[in-house]
C-alpha cells in the first residue's frame, strides 16, 4: 500500500511539474533542436562537437539579443549515435516552440538516411554539414536535405586529388593500391562509390575494408593490410575507430604518412590517444581547421569571461568544436536570410528551408561574423544544396593540426553525373516528384 | 468482488475450449483491443503514434515470434535479428521488383514466408545439439544474414551506401500515409498474428512444442518426431519474427540499414521475452513494453519534472536505472511479468476478503 501511495505522489508531482513546464514557453523564440551525443561509444567526437555548437546559439542571445530580436531557444536530446534513438529525439523535438523545429542537424549519417523519409512530410529540413547522402546536394530530388560544405563525395574526390597531385599527376595511380578502411555503415559505404568511379579512370586498384561498429577491434583488418601492403590508405572512421586505426596502423608498421583521414577523422581526439604514433597522419578537412578566430574573441567576452561557456577554453580551438560553431552558425544565417522574406518573427520549417535555398556568405559577412580563415564564400542553389565544394589537407605534427596543402575543388566533371544518376534513381524508385531548378527564384 | 467466475456455467464444448473462459477477461481483452481501434486514434499524437505504439506493437510481434521458440519449443535462439532482417529485406526485394505487388500484406507475408523458410534451414541444427550450445549456432546465423545484407548489393539493389528506402505504400488500394494509418494497419496485423499463436500454443501443435520442451526423449517416445515438431516451430517463430522485421523496415524506419537489425536486436527482443514471461503471450507484450517504453519514459522524466540536468546525465542516469529496474524484476519475479500479472489476476478474484 506504501507503494501505491508513493506512486500516486509521483504521477502528482510530474503532472505539478508539467503544467509548469508548459506554461513557461514563451511566443517570440525560435526553437532549434540538437541531436547530440554525449555519451557513447563515440562521445569523445560528440562532446565538443555539441559544446561549438551551443555555445554560438549562446553568444547569438547574448550579444544580439537572439536572431534579429528572436531569442533562440536550444534543447539537446542524447542519440548515442544510435538511429531509432536519433528518430525518437526527432519526433520529440520536432513540434516544440511556437513555429516547431527550425531545422534538424543529425550528426550521424545513419540518421540522416532515416530523417531523409520524415522530413518532406513534416516540413522540416535537414542540415547534414559534411556528412549524409551525397546525392542529396541535388535539390530538385532532396528538396529538404542540405548537405552543405561538402559530401563524402567530395571528401573522397579531394583526397584522391591530394594524392594524385603528390605522385605526379592522375596517370601515376595506375597499378598503385588503395585502400579504404571504413565504418561499416552508410557512413563508411558513401565514399565507396567515388573511389570505384576514380579506380576505373585511373587504373588503381581499390581494396574496401569493412571494420564493425564501434571499431574498437580492428587487427584483422591491418593484417590484411599489412600482406597486400597498399600504396595509400583512405580512414573513414568515427569515434574510437579512428584512434583504433592509427594504433594499428604503428602495430604493423604501416607509414602514417600514406594514410589520409576523412574531415571526420581528423580531430584532436582522433589522434592523441595514439601519442608519438599519430605524427605524420593526414586528414582532408572541412574548410576549417583548428585554431582561434574572429569568432572566438565573441566567444570569450561574452560567453567565457562570464562563466556562461560548455567547454573548457582550452578545448575551444579544437575541431570539433570549431565545427560545431560553423555548423550553428550556418544554421543561424539561413534562418536569418529567411527572415528576410518572411519578417522577424520565429520562422517555421518550411520558412528556413527556403533560407538555406537561399544562403548567400559573402567573404565579407564571414568576416563580419568571425568566421575569415575558417571558411569560404558560399552560395546555395536549388540545384548545388551543397553551397561549396572546397577542401584542403591538414597533417598532425604530434601537437597540432598543420595545413599542408593548397585549397582544392572536388571534380564535378566526375561527381555531377555520379550525383544526378543516384538522385534520379532515388526519385524513380520512391515515385518523388522532381522539381525544375531553372524556375525556382 | 469483480473479478470472479462464480456463476458462469459452461454448457457446451465450445465455451469450454474458447480463449478467454472467465467473461470478466473477455470483457477486458475485447476492450482493450476495442479501444485501441477505436478510442486511440482520435487521441493519439503522432510521438505517441510513432515513438511509442508503433515499435511497442512490432516488437512485441517479434517477441511474440521468440517466445514460440523458447519458450513454448524451449529451443535457445540468438537469431531474431537476423531473421527479422531477412523478412525486411525479402519484403523490399518483392516489393521494389515486382511492382503488381505493391500491397503491404502481401509484402509482409512474402518477407514472413521467406524469414521461415531461412529459419528452417539455420535450425536444422537444433536436431543435434541443444541449450547454450544451440545459441551459439543461432548467433552464427545472425552474424551471417548481417554480412549477407551488408555484402550481397544485388539485395540492397546496389545503393551506394548500402541503405534501402520504402515509399508510397498501399494495402488493397488504401494508401499508408501518416502515422495512423501505420498503426491501424500494424494493430490490425498483430491482433491477427496474436489469435493465431494463441490458438497454435493452445493446440495440438503447441502441446507438442511444450512436449519437446519439457523432455525431447520422453516426446519422441510417445510419437511426436523431434524433427518436424522443432523445425515447426522455428519455421513459426521465424514467420512471425520476418513478418516483425518486415514491419519494422516498412512502417517504422522507412529508410533502413543492416544495422537495424544487428546482434543486439536479437538481444533486446530475448530480453523482452525472459522479462516478459516464457511461455506466455501476453508477457511478450509486456516485456516489449517493458523494453520499449521504459528507456523513453526515464529519458523524458526530468524535464517532465522540470528538473534541469545535463544530456550527458540524463542519458547516463537512463541506463543505470534501467539496469537496476531489469534486475530488480528478475530477482522479484524471476518468471517474468506475465506471472506477476497472474498471481494479481489471482489476488483480485480473492479481493477483498483474502484468507
Amino acid at each position: 500500500m506504501r507503494l501505491g501511495k508513493a506512486a500516486l505522489l509521483g504521477a502528482a508531482i510530474a503532472a505539478a511539474g508539467l503544467t509548469v513546464a508548459a506554461s513557461a514557453q514563451a511566443q517570440n523564440e525560435q526553437f532549434i533542436p540538437g541531436l547530440v551525443y554525449r555519451t557513447g561509444a563515440y562521445a569523445p567526437n560528440g562532446i565538443p562537437f555539441a559544446n561549438g555548437v551551443a555555445d554560438y546559439y549562446a553568444l547569438v542571445n547574448e550579444r544580439d539579443g537572439g536572431i534579429n530580436g528572436v531569442k533562440i531557444l536550444y534543447e539537446e536530446c542524447d542519440t548515442g549515435y544510435a538511429t531509432d534513438r536519433g528518430v525518437e529525439c526527432y519526433e520529440r523535438l520536432k513540434n516544440k516552440g511556437p513555429t516547431g523545429a527550425a531545422y534538424f542537424n543529425p550528426l550521424s549519417t545513419g540518421i540522416t538516411f532515416a530523417l531523409t523519409e520524415k522530413a518532406p512530410v513534416d516540413k522540416i529540413p535537414i542540415i547534414s554539414m559534411g556528412y549524409g547522402r551525397s546525392e542529396s546536394r541535388d535539390g530538385s530530388v532532396f528538396q529538404w536535405n542540405f548537405p552543405l560544405l561538402g559530401t563524402y563525395w567530395s571528401a573522397a574526390d579531394i583526397i584522391m586529388q591530394h594524392i594524385g597531385l603528390k605522385e605526379g599527376g592522375f596517370d601515376k595511380l595506375k597499378g598503385k593500391k588503395i585502400a579504404l578502411v571504413y565504418h561499416d555503415s552508410p557512413y563508411g559505404k558513401e565514399p565507396i562509390a567515388l573511389l570505384e568511379e576514380r579506380a576505373k579512370m585511373h587504373g588503381f586498384e581499390f581494396m574496401p575494408l569493412p571494420v564493425t561498429h564501434p571499431g574498437v577491434e580492428q587487427k584483422a583488418t591491418w593484417l590484411q593490410i599489412r600482406q597486400k601492403r597498399p600504396d595509400y590508405v583512405l580512414l573513414w572512421g568515427w569515434g574510437i575507430m579512428n584512434s583504433t586505426a592509427i594504433k594499428e596502423a604503428v602495430a604493423v608498421g604501416f607509414p602514417r604518412e600514406k594514410i589520409f583521414g576523412v574531415w571526420w577523422s581528423g580531430a584532436e581526439p582522433d589522434v592523441r590517444p595514439a601519442e608519438g604514433g599519430a605524427k605524420g597522419y593526414q586528414a582532408a578537412m572541412l574548410q576549417h581547421g583548428s585554431g582561434q578566430f574572429g569568432v572566438h574573441a565573441e566567444l570569450k567576452k561574452y560567453l567565457y569571461d562570464k562563466g556562461k561557456g560548455v567547454a573548457k577554453w582550452e578545448e575551444t580551438d579544437e575541431v570539433l568544436y570549431n565545427r560545431g560553431l560553423v555548423n550553428a552558425m550556418l544554421g543561424v544565417e539561413s534562418i536569418r536570410t529567411a527572415m528576410k522574406k518572411y519578417g522577424n518573427k520565429p520562422m517555421t520549417g518550411e520558412q528556413v528551408r527556403w533560407g538555406i535555398e537561399h544562403l548567400d556568405l559573402s567573404a565579407a559577412r564571414l568576416k563580419e561574423l568571425g568566421f575569415d580563415g575558417m571558411l569560404q564564400p558560399l552560395k546555395v542553389t536549388c540545384s548545388d544544396h551543397e553551397g561549396t565544394r572546397a577542401g584542403r589537407i591538414q597533417q598532425w605534427d604530434g601537437k597540432k593540426w598543420v595545413v599542408v596543402s593548397d585549397w582544392y575543388q572536388s571534380d564535378d566533371k566526375v561527381i555531377k553525373p555520379m550525383v544526378d544518376a543516384a538522385a534520379k534513381k532515388y526519385a524513380a524508385e520512391k515515385k518523388l516528384p522532381v522539381r525544375d531548378c531553372s524556375k525556382e527564384s | 468482488m469483480l473479478y470472479r467466475e462464480a456463476g458462469q456455467f459452461k454448457t457446451d464444448y465450445a465455451a469450454d475450449q474458447q480463449i478467454f473462459p472467465i467473461l470478466q477477461d473477455r470483457i477486458f481483452v475485447f476492450g482493450v483491443i476495442a479501444a485501441a481501434f477505436a478510442i486511440v486514434p482520435a487521441i493519439a499524437s503522432e510521438y505517441l503514434y510513432t515513438e511509442i505504439l508503433i515499435p511497442f506493437l512490432i516488437l512485441s510481434l517479434a517477441a511474440i515470434g521468440l517466445n514460440i521458440l523458447v519458450g513454448y519449443c524451449g529451443q535457445v535462439s540468438l537469431g531474431t535479428g537476423g531473421f527479422m532482417a531477412v523478412g525486411a529485406y525479402a519484403a523490399y526485394n518483392l516489393w521494389l521488383r515486382v511492382p503488381e505487388a505493391n500491397n503491404l500484406v502481401v509484402v509482409f507475408l512474402f518477407g514472413g514466408l521467406m524469414a521461415a523458410a531461412v529459419g528452417i534451414l539455420f535450425g536444422l541444427p537444433s536436431l543435434r545439439i541443444k541449450g547454450f550450445y544451440l545459441a551459439v549456432a543461432t548467433l552464427a546465423s545472425q552474424f551471417f544474414l548481417d554480412w549477407l545484407f551488408a555484402r550481397v548489393k544485388w539485395l540492397t539493389n546496389y545503393t551506394p551506401s548500402g541503405s534501402v528506402a520504402v515509399g508510397d505504400l498501399h494495402v488493397f488500394g488504401w494508401r499508408i500515409d501518416g502515422p495512423a494509418d501505420r498503426y491501424l494497419l500494424i494493430l490490425g496485423m498483430v491482433v491477427v498474428a496474436t489469435i493465431v499463436a494463441k490458438n497454435l500454443v493452445r493446440g495440438h501443435i503447441g502441446r507438442s512444442w511444450m512436449a519437446i520442451r519439457d523432455m525431447d526423449i520422453a516426446a519422441e517416445i510417445i510419437g511426436f518426431r523431434p524433427l518436424r515438431t522443432k523445425l515447426l516451430a522455428f519455421a513459426v517463430s521465424s514467420f512471425f519474427i520476418g513478418v516483425a522485421g518486415a514491419m519494422w523496415g516498412f512502417l517504422r524506419l522507412g529508410s533502413w540499414e543492416p544495422l537495424a537489425f544487428d546482434i543486439n536486436r536479437s538481444f533486446q527482443i530475448l530480453f523482452m521475452v525472459i522479462i516478459g514471461g516464457l511461455g506466455s503471450l501476453v508477457g511478450s507484450f509486456m516485456g516489449a513494453a517493458f523494453i520499449v517504453l521504459t528507456p523513453v519514459l526515464l529519458n523524458q522524466l526530468p524535464g517532465w519534472l522540470g528538473v534541469n540536468m545535463s544530456t550527458a546525465m540524463i542519458s547516463h542516469l537512463e541506463f543505470m536505472v534501467f539496469g537496476a529496474m531489469i534486475v530488480f524484476f528478475l530477482i522479484v519475479e524471476p518468471h517474468g511479468l506475465a506471472r506477476l500479472w497472474a498471481v494479481a489476476k489471482e489476488k483480485l478474484r480473492l479481493w477483498p476478503f483474502p484468507h
